[in-house]
């Protein structure tokens, strides 16, 4: 079991990476059904995962692409 | 001895391949443009290596092997450019004392802003320019890492081949990697 929030903070990346085994995988949602200062950090980070790669999003400039294709012609 | 017309065909087929091999990689550049703005510090120098890792993939096209991820293929070139131009010569130091732990960044801003609810929005506590600067804020090597994994929605195993890194080491560094980026986001929240 897990004993304290201390290793379920540890065991939060290798758990939203899905790299944890069975048997770590149920001992943290024991401890996250129980507790609810683990399990709000966790939602947190699962969030925070899906805002980073919306927030770095910037378009390719449109006149890049162009230099890119005609990279193609010229060689 | 080949015949005539057989070499014709084999001139032909060649072309072929290479045009299709360059509209593979052109499709691709947008995604790959999303990595590399990411691995360089401005706009500038994103555009200036992608155009630079283009012009070599098309060069060397015949290295590619049909059936591979292309797109990991391709970011391989630009990482060994972005090596090779001694950009990482101007990174921070790869150590950094004893980074805080995962529930860090949750910590600090529960500090300043009440207890966070378990469906809040991060956008309520983080701004994207507070995200885009802390990315930016994280050494090279642990960057590299998250950017490939994090945003350019790569496995382990393609980030250790682009980077040619063991994949230990991958995931050292995006564990790492995450947690710095979590106390540059702390840092950048608190002082913003």
């Amino acid at each position: 079991m897990i004993a304290d929030c201390d290793k379920c903070e540890e065991l939060l990346q290798p758990y939203l990476d899905r790299e944890l085994s069975d048997a770590e995988k149920a001992e943290a949602e024991v401890h996250l059904s129980g507790c609810d200062y683990c399990r709000r950090r966790y939602r947190f980070e699962e969030n925070l995962r899906r805002y980073v790669r919306q927030a770095v999003e910037e378009p390719m400039p449109p006149e890049l692409k162009q230099r890119l294709a005609d990279l193609r012609i010229a060689l | 001895m080949s015949e005539p017309g057989a070499e014709a065909r084999r001139i032909a087929t060649d072309a072929r391949d290479r045009v299709r091999f360059e509209e593979d990689a052109l499709a691709l550049a947008d995604q790959v443009y999303r990595v590399a703005r990411h691995l360089v510090g401005s706009r500038e120098e994103a555009e200036d290596l992608m155009q630079e890792a283009y012009a070599r993939a098309f060069r060397s096209w015949r290295s590619f092997e049909p059936g591979t991820n292309l797109r990991a293929w391709l970011l391989r070139i630009l990482t060994n450019l972005n090596i090779d131009r001694g950009r990482r010569l101007q990174r921070t130091p790869d150590m950094q004392p004893l980074e805080a732990g995962d529930y860090y960044l949750v910590d600090r801003l529960e500090e300043s802003g009440g207890p966070i609810r378990e469906e809040e929005r991060v956008d309520e506590r983080l701004s994207q320019d507070n995200i885009v600067q802390a990315l930016s804020a994280v050494p090279h090597d642990f960057r590299d890492v998250v950017v490939l994994v994090d945003i350019g929605d790569f496995t382990y195993q393609d980030a250790a081949q682009i980077l040619d890194i063991p994949i230990g080491t991958v995931m050292s560094r995006l564990h790492r990697g995450r947690r710095i980026l979590k106390q540059q986001l702390a840092e950048e929240a608190m002082s913003g």
